[in-house]
């Protein structure tokens, strides 16, 4: 049986604000437990929550970037469970009246294709605390640093199609909500967390299969691994002859398989309502004048931006276009040596498998833009070959300065004057009277082969110096002789 | 000294004919002699009350008083007091002692009132007879062998007896009004978002609104004027510039529409309180007021809408208290059901565990339309025949209860009937409207209380009407006897 994967996600982003949704407590990260937990984080009898506008500001330019419609009135709903890290017995969320509604995204795909991607909604809650159930001998440890902090949670439609598409999505998200500055997409830190809903259908059939709900896999890798996981149990389940049952399961990398959390039967039943101690947030339609006129060029508009105005293909504009910091690099290096084509090779190129190399992010590059881009021109202007540029772009990376300076102190200048061409590689051909020989008494398909021989040896002999072009007519026009 | 009104005591320290060490020790001294049998306050706050005393007394020396500094007041133990046990009426907080201080306590400290302690309630707020406290029920001076009424009957039977010169209480169906009713008070509960509730522990979130309870409409104007006010650290406190409530008592009445709802004078009303009530009218009318007959067609729906509502609030406001972070813990937790099931087993009382159910049971998927939806529905029905009413009259007047208070016990088995005592209070709760109780007479020697409702932010005008009624009357001036 052929079958079609179904999976809809649900992204939690961490909201970047001072403090948190409803209290006036920091949020930073890795604070000693309990520091950074107000009278109203902890839900101290008689306290009472107050909103943050800043959340509110995020939600809607996250919404107003998907093109959904913003909810003008918006209620807190209490969602009503027990656990120890959530002090006041409920979660403060939105249900009914979420502030985003349907939006979309465009998801590019490993072949370059676009997909859209359906936004169900987007609404703000407030983030539990942390048990910590490791060194208390037998009991857990509570840190309330974290309730409180405000959340986006993002509940894509079941649109995707493969692990690799959720994988594309998430990671369309993930560049979103950063390039809003709304969330620091620290997924290590937790501050972008991901619930794969997945099911399986019979190719063909319209309607949708039980599903599982895979909670908090929090790295774009596990994404992909928790997905075909559960997509191989659900598959070899059903062939069985056996059912899917809906539940939350969660994903063990250790073992690579998915276990069962809770059943739908054991599900909570949260007991919504909405919270009487917020009035319903009005947001008023100058306010979302406001925002919209914050938003900074978003990476859809970027990646057209760039096919259009560079003429880059849509897989390189959308490389480029993944976070504000590669576009920025980008562009900064193309400005400088104006070709946008050889700037989008050597960043995709030679940068991108340094910083990989090294595990450092793009704005931590120990090669600027514009150093890159000032040792462009000198490719452009011959002064280097490509080859060269790459010891040059080597000597950058290690501190040596800049291009010009490089090229100078190590002599790399390109040698293109031919008379200086001709005596070098008259000299390679006598040393070498052999091989020419050879070359003179085979015929046309042998002397192609044997033609790049004495290319590497005459480069050997300039010590890659000489400019390519050149040698290659110089040295055809020398053995035809 | 303790036969004065708050005012007449506000203008003794003032002009220093007492001195509020004086005053504050006399209380107290009042306080041991009576409490044991009222049973009034569950915390007294003597040392704290003689350092905020001696503080008063400085200030006033020093010329920088406001009409409360010095007043000994009581607070509702609901009302967090730092460093001051906050109990709620229930074991689950016997051990709380609150970390922060509430908006309204804080702004009767900044005042220089002092604090005589805190004062008995029924359990989270939850009753009408202050019976289901933990620390036991409260007598009523009037008759010790009755109830005080309730949530605030701690409050109330301090202020009757003479514990205290005013006192906070809160109300959510009736808890300040119902219980004034009950020991010939004075009683306001404001506006809905009038008074700040941080701090003020929560029972039903929606309709809860802290207000005085004292001696005489001009007590609670001089206590209301300190406790209204906007408080950021409140999301349902309304932005409404405050009225100057004494200034305005003595506005004349001439003119003044009264509505006379006919539905709270059809049957079950106790015959005493008709009479006092309709001999109150004749008074209102020699002083100039119209009486006209209204019509609030929904009330009657609001006893079944309100025990949806605030039981609903009061399940998910009463999840924090869980044995984890504070309050109540049980022994050995075997694990954390256990923690969770004990703690709150043992440390809540019944009325609270049915309240808790009940609201859980109206919010639980499936019953969530048919219960808390039409429950709300239900209250928008309410607010918009208050919203009709009020084009026609410029105050409703009717009774606080429909009997006098009840013997202690007399109800406690049956929550039914007991509920039913919130009939005439329920709907200003959940109309969010004003509604001012003060004493309209006495039937075998028992209070009767009526109260005036308003429309939003009348608080004003309700207390200049209760304040006019009082220069007649002498209902409040008359103290239990033996007290």
């Amino acid at each position: 049986m052929q079958w079609e994967i179904v999976i809809g996600l649900e992204i939690h982003a961490q909201l970047t604000t001072a403090s948190k949704i409803f209290s006036g407590s920091a949020t930073t990260f890795g604070a000693e437990p309990n520091i950074q937990a107000s009278l109203i984080d902890l839900g101290m009898p008689g306290t009472l929550p107050v909103l943050n506008k800043q959340a509110v500001r995020n939600a809607v330019k996250f919404g107003l970037a998907i093109d959904a419609q913003i909810g003008t009135t918006n209620v807190f709903a209490r969602k009503n469970y027990f656990y120890p890290d959530l002090p006041k017995g409920y979660q403060i969320s939105q249900m009914d009246l979420p502030i985003v509604g349907k939006g979309f995204i465009d998801i590019t795909l490993d072949d370059g294709s676009i997909k859209r991607v359906g936004v169900t909604r987007a609404h703000l809650e407030e983030d539990a605390g942390k048990s910590l159930h490791e060194d208390f001998h037998g009991m857990s440890g509570i840190d309330l640093n974290r309730a409180g902090t405000p959340l986006l949670e993002i509940v894509s439609e079941p649109d995707m199609r493969s692990a690799k598409e959720a994988v594309a999505y998430a990671k369309t998200i993930h560049s979103l909500v950063r390039y809003l500055g709304i969330c620091d997409g620290n997924m290590a830190e937790g501050s972008l967390r991901c619930d794969c809903n997945v099911s399986i259908r019979p190719k063909g059939q319209e309607e949708f299969g039980t599903r599982c709900e895979i909670k908090n896999v929090n790295s774009f890798r596990f994404i992909e691994k928790a997905i075909n996981t559960e997509v191989q149990r659900q598959i070899e389940l059903i062939e069985d002859g056996g059912k899917v049952v809906q539940e939350t399961r969660l994903y063990d990398p250790n073992k690579d398989e998915t276990r069962s959390m809770r059943s739908k039967e054991e599900a909570n039943d949260y007991r919504y309502f909405p919270d009487p101690d917020l009035l319903p947030i009005i947001i008023e339609a100058a306010f979302i004048e406001e925002v919209r006129g914050e938003l900074p060029e978003l990476p859809q508009q970027k990646r057209e931006r760039f096919q259009r105005e560079f003429g880059l293909s849509v897989y390189d504009a959308s490389v480029l276009s993944a976070s504000r910091e590669m576009a920025d690099y980008f562009e900064e290096v193309q400005k400088v040596c104006t070709d946008a084509k050889l700037a989008a090779n050597w960043v995709m190129g030679e940068l991108s498998s340094l910083l990989n190399k090294e595990g450092l992010d793009i704005e931590q590059s120990p090669v600027s833009g514009s150093q890159l881009g000032k040792m462009l021109l000198r490719i452009k202007d011959n002064t280097i070959s490509g080859k060269i540029a790459k010891m040059v772009f080597e000597a950058m990376a290690a501190g040596k300065g800049d291009a010009d300076a490089i090229i100078k102190s190590q002599g790399l200048e390109q040698v293109t004057d031919s008379n200086a061409i001709e005596n070098m590689l008259d000299e390679v051909l006598a040393a070498n009277a052999g091989q020419v020989q050879q070359y003179r008494d085979s015929d046309e398909a042998k002397r192609g082969k044997m033609f790049g021989f004495f290319v590497g040896q005459a480069m050997k002999a300039s010590k890659g110096k000489a400019n390519p072009q050149q040698v290659n007519e110089l040295l055809r026009r020398k053995l035809e002789d | 000294m303790h036969d004065k009104t708050l005012a007449a005591l506000s203008q003794a320290l003032q002009s220093k004919t007492i001195s509020s060490v004086e005053l504050t020790q006399h209380y107290l001294q009042r306080i041991e002699q009576f409490d044991q049998t009222l049973n009034s306050y569950i915390t007294v706050t003597a040392d704290l009350a003689l350092e905020q005393a001696k503080a008063a007394d400085a200030r006033i020396a020093a010329g920088s008083a406001t009409p409360l500094t010095g007043i000994p007041l009581a607070h509702k133990d609901l009302f967090c007091t730092q460093g001051v046990r906050t109990s709620c009426g229930s074991k689950m907080l016997d051990n709380f002692i609150a970390p922060y201080e509430s908006t309204v306590t804080a702004r009767f400290i900044e005042a220089g009132a002092v604090t005589l302690g805190k004062t008995n309630l029924d359990e989270f707020a939850m009753g009408s007879s202050t019976e289901s406290s933990f620390y036991g029920p409260t007598r009523n001076p009037w008759d010790t062998e009755r109830v005080p009424g309730g949530s605030s009957g701690g409050s109330a039977a301090a202020v009757a007896a003479r514990l205290c010169a005013g006192a906070t209480g809160t109300d959510t169906g009736g808890s300040i009004r119902q219980p004034a009713g009950f020991t010939a008070l004075t009683g306001l509960k404001p506006t809905y978002g009038r008074v700040s509730r941080w701090g003020m522990i929560a029972y039903a979130s929606s309709l809860d609104q802290g207000g005085p309870m004292a001696r005489t409409a001009e007590d609670c104007a001089i206590m209301m004027q300190v406790m209204a006010g906007f408080d950021a650290k409140d999301s349902t406190s309304v932005d409404e510039p405050v009225s100057n409530y004494t200034a305005e008592l003595n506005a004349p009445l001439k003119g003044l529409r009264i509505g006379l709802p006919k539905e709270y004078f059809a049957s079950g009303l106790d015959a005493a309180t008709a009479d006092a009530i309709h001999a109150a009218v004749k008074q209102f009318q020699t002083l100039g007021a119209e009486i006209k007959e209204i019509s609030l067609p929904n009330a009657e729906l609001a006893i079944p809408a309100y025990y949806v509502i605030a039981p609903a609030e009061a399940s998910s406001n009463l999840s924090r208290f869980d044995g984890v972070r504070f309050g109540y813990r049980c022994e050995n937790p075997s694990d954390l059901t256990d923690l969770y099931k004990r703690s709150r087993g043992e440390g809540f009382g019944d009325e609270v565990k049915r309240r808790i159910m009940v609201g859980a049971y109206a919010l639980s998927a499936g019953y969530y339309d048919a219960y808390y939806l039409q429950a709300q529905k239900i209250r928008r029905l309410i607010k918009n025949d208050f919203l009709a009413a009020y084009e026609q009259v410029d105050v409703i007047l009717c009774p606080t209860s429909p009997t006098p208070p009840f013997k202690i016990g007399e109800k406690i088995d049956d929550p039914v009937s007991l509920y039913l005592t919130d009939i005439y209070t329920i709907t200003a709760n959940l109309a969010g409207v004003p509604g001012i109780a003060l004493p309209a007479g006495f039937a075998q020697g028992l209070p009767l209380g009526m109260q005036l409702l308003g429309p939003y932010f009348s608080e004003a005008r309700l207390l200049n009407i209760a304040h006019q009624y009082q220069q007649v009357t002498d209902w409040h001036h008359r103290a239990p006897a033996g007290y």
